[in-house]
Formats: C-alpha cells, sequence, structure tokens
C-alpha cells in the first residue's frame, strides 16, 4: 500500500504511483465517520424495537453500537474491492501480470491488531449487554444474578416499586394472563402499569410457544412444565403487539393479540375489575390454584382417576389409553 | 452438445422444476382448503341463525374415529361435513351447538367462562338418549368443566373475543349412551346438549378462524395432533362478508 516508484517499461519515464493506503483510508475514514454519524443521529431512534420498556431501550441501543462497530467494517471490504476494480483493473491491451506480492509487516500487523481489537470489543460489549441490563436474554430467571429493579411481595399497590407479576400462559393458539397478586385471575387481555417492574413467569399447556411482547423488547420461551422468568420495566403508555415466536401447529401465525401499557392506577382499576367479576361468576373458585407450570397430562384437581395415561387424552370425562380410539 | 442444445435443456429442466412447483402448491396445499364445502348463511330480519353439531366419531372413509363439527345447510337442513362457513357482517348470529360428544376437561378451567356472546351467556339444554329433557334451560356464564363435567369442547373465534364452552351430554346420563353415528341426530339415540348463544359478528369482512380449546385429538401426544390440527374437523374458518 505504501507509495512505490514503478519503471512502466525499458525506454519510458517513471511513473510515480499515487499513495494509494492512504487515498483509501482517506475514503474510508470519512466514509465510515459519515455513516456512524448517520446511524447515531438518524437510525438508533427509530431502530426496532423501540424505546417503550428499559428492554426494548437496551435493544436499541445494542443494535446501534453493533451497527457502528460493523459499519467502518462493511466500508472497508466494499471500498478496497471496488478500488480494486477501479483502479487495478486490466486495462485493454495489458496482457502483463500483476506486480508481485510482497509482505508487508506494516499492513500485516495493522490488520492483525484491528480484527482483533473488533473481535474482542464485540466479546465484551455482548457479553456485558447480555448480562448487566436486565431484559437483554441472559442473567434472568427464577434467580436472576443482579439486583431486581423492585421488590417482591404478594400484593401489588400503585405507587410502590413492588414488581408485578404476571403469568404468561401459551395454548394452541391464544394466549392467557395471570395475575397471582389480584386472587389469581386470569385474562385474554395483557395489561401492565406503566414505569412499574414486571416480572413474567412464561409457561405453556401444550406445545412450546414463545412469547414475544415486541414493543416491550421481551422474548421468553414457553415450555410446558417450565416457569420461564423474563423482566422489564414498561416507560411509555401504548399497545403493545404480543406475539407467539416458535412454531407451534397450523395457526401459529395467528397466535398473537395485543397489550396494554397504562397508567398505575388504571391499571389498579382495571385488574380490581376483572377479579371481582371473575369472583362473583365463581370463575376464581373454578380455576386452579396459582402454580409457577402445568403438566399438560394431569389435572389433579380432578381426581387421579381421571388422568389414566400419560400424554394421551380423550373424551368422555377421562383419557383415552393409546390404543383408543386410534393408535397414532 | 451444441450450445443451442445445451440452452434447449436447461430451459426444459428449468421449466419441469417450475411446474412440479407448481403441482405440488395447487395440488396438495391448494386442495386442502378447496375441498371442503361452504356453508352460506344469509341474514333474514338482521340475524342470522348458525347450526354445528360435534360428534364423537365421523362419517369419513379415512378418519372415521378422529371427533369433528358439522355444521348445518340452512336450505336443505343437511348436516355437512365441514368447518368453514360464512356471515354477513355486522349482523346478530344466534348459534346453536348440539354437543352429541362425551365430556372432556378443560386443560386451562379458564375457558368454562363464557365470553363475548352478547349478555355474557350461553342457554344449555340437556336431553337423554330418548329425546327427553333433562331439567329445564339453564343459562349460565360459567360451566365449570371440573366440577360436573358437562364440557365436551369450546367455540373460539380469538380474533373476535369470542370464547364459548360447549356443553356436553349429562355425564351419568350419558355413559354408554353417545351417538354412534355422524351425523347424529336428536333421534339417533344418543344422548346430547344443546347450547345457544348470540354474537355480533365483525363490522370488517374478511376470514375468522375458529377453534376448540380443549386438546381432543384422542391418541395423539396430548391430544393436540389429528383433528385439532385439521380444517374440517375441530377448526374451522368464519368468512365475513358485506351484509
Amino acid at each position: 500500500m505504501s507509495s512505490e516508484t514503478l519503471a512502466a517499461g525499458a525506454g519510458t519515464p517513471a511513473r510515480r504511483e499515487p499513495r494509494h493506503g492512504w487515498r483509501l483510508f482517506a475514503i474510508w475514514f470519512v466514509l465510515s465517520l459519515a455513516a456512524c454519524l448517520v446511524i447515531w443521529f438518524v437510525w438508533y431512534p427509530h431502530l426496532p424495537p423501540g424505546r417503550m420498556s428499559d428492554s426494548a431501550s437496551g435493544q436499541q441501543f445494542d443494535i446501534a453500537v453493533l451497527a457502528i462497530t460493523g459499519a467502518p467494517v462493511l466500508i472497508g471490504v466494499v471500498l478496497y474491492f471496488s478500488y480494486a476494480i477501479v483502479v487495478w483493473r486490466a486495462r485493454p491491451g495489458d496482457d502483463s501480470d500483476g506486480p508481485a506480492i510482497q509482505g508487508n509487516i506494516r499492513v500485516q500487523a495493522a490488520w492483525i491488531i484491528l480484527t482483533a481489537a473488533t473481535v474482542l470489543w464485540a466479546f465484551v460489549f455482548g457479553t456485558v449487554e447480555l448480562v448487566v441490563p436486565a431484559g437483554a436474554g441472559g442473567g434472568e430467571g427464577p434467580s436472576p444474578i443482579w439486583k431486581l429493579a423492585g421488590t417482591q411481595s404478594s400484593t401489588w399497590t400503585p405507587g410502590t416499586n413492588t414488581m408485578l407479576q404476571v403469568q404468561v400462559i401459551g395454548q394452541q393458539w391464544v394466549w392467557t394472563y395471570r395475575y397471582p397478586q389480584f386472587g389469581g385471575f386470569e385474562s385474554t387481555q395483557l395489561y401492565l402499569p406503566v414505569d412499574t417492574p414486571v416480572e413474567f413467569h412464561v409457561t405453556s399447556l401444550d406445545v412450546i410457544h414463545e412469547f414475544w411482547a415486541y414493543q416491550l423488547g421481551v422474548k421468553a420461551d414457553a415450555n410446558p412444565q417450565v416457569d420461564n422468568v423474563a423482566y422489564t420495566t414498561p416507560k411509555q403508555l401504548g399497545s403493545v403487539t404480543v406475539r407467539c415466536n416458535e412454531l407451534c401447529g397450523i395457526w401459529h401465525g395467528a397466535m398473537y393479540n395485543f397489550g396494554h401499557v397504562v397508567s398505575q392506577s388504571a391499571f389498579q382499576s382495571w385488574a380490581s375489575g376483572v377479579q371481582a367479576k371473575e369472583q362473583a361468576d365463581g370463575l376464581l373458585a373454578a380455576l386452579p390454584p396459582y402454580a409457577l407450570h402445568y403438566d399438560p397430562t394431569v389435572i389433579p384437581q380432578l381426581g387421579s382417576n381421571l388422568v389414566k395415561v400419560v400424554g394421551v387424552t380423550g373424551a368422555a370425562g377421562y383419557y383415552y389409553n393409546p390404543g383408543n380410539p386410534v393408535t397414532p | 452438445m451444441s450450445v443451442p442444445a445445451r440452452a434447449a435443456a436447461l430451459v426444459v429442466a428449468f421449466l419441469c422444476v417450475v411446474g412440479l412447483g407448481i403441482f405440488v402448491v395447487v395440488y396438495y396445499i391448494g386442495s386442502a382448503t378447496t375441498q371442503l364445502p361452504i356453508v352460506h348463511y344469509t341474514a333474514s330480519g338482521g340475524q342470522v341463525n348458525v347450526a354445528l353439531q360435534e360428534d364423537p366419531q365421523n362419517d369419513s372413509a379415512t378418519r372415521p374415529d378422529w371427533v369433528t363439527y358439522y355444521t348445518q345447510d340452512p336450505t336443505t337442513k343437511q348436516w355437512l361435513h365441514t368447518t368453514l362457513f360464512s356471515v354477513p357482517a355486522n349482523t346478530k348470529v344466534n348459534v346453536t351447538i348440539y354437543g352429541y360428544d362425551g365430556c372432556t376437561p378443560l386443560r386451562n378451567n379458564y375457558w368454562s367462562q363464557v365470553q363475548g356472546t352478547l349478555g355474557g351467556t350461553v342457554t344449555v339444554q340437556q336431553y337423554n338418549k330418548d329425546n327427553k329433557p333433562l331439567g329445564g334451560p339453564a343459562t349460565e356464564s360459567v360451566i365449570n368443566s371440573w366440577a360436573d363435567c358437562n364440557v365436551a369442547h369450546t367455540f373460539a373465534i380469538p380474533a373476535i373475543g369470542l370464547f364459548v364452552p360447549v356443553a356436553s351430554p349429562n355425564a351419568n346420563n350419558s355413559v354408554n349412551n353417545l351417538c354412534g353415528s355422524s351425523p347424529c341426530t336428536p333421534t339417533s339415540g344418543g344422548a346430547y346438549a344443546a347450547e345457544t348463544f348470540s354474537f355480533m359478528s365483525p363490522s370488517h369482512t374478511g376470514t375468522y378462524r375458529w377453534q376448540c380449546l380443549i386438546p381432543c385429538g384422542g391418541g395423539f401426544v396430548d391430544g393436540n395432533g389429528g383433528p385439532m390440527q385439521t380444517l374440517g374437523w375441530m377448526m374451522g374458518e368464519m368468512d365475513v362478508v358485506s351484509s
């Protein structure tokens, strides 16, 4: 890449090659700086999943930082190949070989140092972002490795820093939500109070689903007999799209609904209202005691005589045996 | 081989592959839905009357043991083995579901609650195998499937928030007395339940899927396969058309 003086041919005056390395660096630097500025100031505020929760903001930040990390690399690769194609292409009638490739210790050292630094930076940044902030996918679960954003309690009241517990139950092909701090009522509606740490307990009644509250930046597998815990704190009022993100059957694509982030007082009013209605209807008494997960083959409340065969169910008030009526 | 011949062979091979792909899509995927008839319900006096029945078996040649829904043609009154029907938009839909299948406990007893119907209730009348009513009709907002095993399936249209537990025949009365030949009728010798409810069809036209929420695919792991995953059996589509 350093400038060299090459003889163009016998009897021809020597032509001084331009300093390709510095020229490439200058172009790369300007383009990379421009790209990084555009990413940070123009693209970043509009990146998915938005800033509706601390989890979502964290993911948006991560995407922006990684984009800024990757943009100079991409620009460097594309620029080099474009430059080579344009500047070092073979001219018409030129059948000669190119100059011999010789080692350049400075280029090699720069290449190794820069690529190592880039990869190590991605490793450190990715590890820290996975572990430290809540909601980024690591360090969560029933025993999170960082201090929770709120306190855990069996009740929830507005204006406190108590975490709201919401159990998310997947089932082909609907979501239901259970609120253990409000008598364990269940609803097809997801309501969350703003500025409140939320503790999702995600499970399934049948096959594997995945709870994806898009604008909140929350994704958690919903597995039968598993309590998968994820945390977030909604920061903005608005609507949340909830999708299943794990292929779960013929109507997987239709397994979505919409949640709502509302004020704390509005949430208190909604939750109390639903709890009172389900209490009055007798539904609360009909629901099983709150549990962190459910065995799809067992309904203990019905008595063991109704649960005869593991994994195979049937009609007429009992479970079919594997050969009745048809063996798969 | 000459260049034109090679080019021609390449084009022919390409067309064969494309044709095979089109055949697979049209013949296998397309036919999966087009074979089912669609029952069209038209409004009379601003209302439509939809009639369904769910049976413990069916009259198909391939899957006679699968539990299934049937839909009644409003003109001929014949029961068709389909779960596709259409209703006008923004219209009161009166539904009658005849439950000939025995009870199955709900996995999530939350679905015992009636949701999305006009008034938030359903009216249930159970009959014995001689077509005699057992008691009087009962209007319920919750049919607790875990308390007395009176729910066989559910009828749910999640997109409009309609979730209805479908009553089964009385558990004690229907022991060994379920209808054994489909489509069933009140006089075919099986105990049954008739459940009625109403809801408003959406104002937006389109296709709304409906399904049973009880894993009732007997013989399949956790009851989730077979009829639970197949159009025409325990799941269907409601087309909402311009009124």
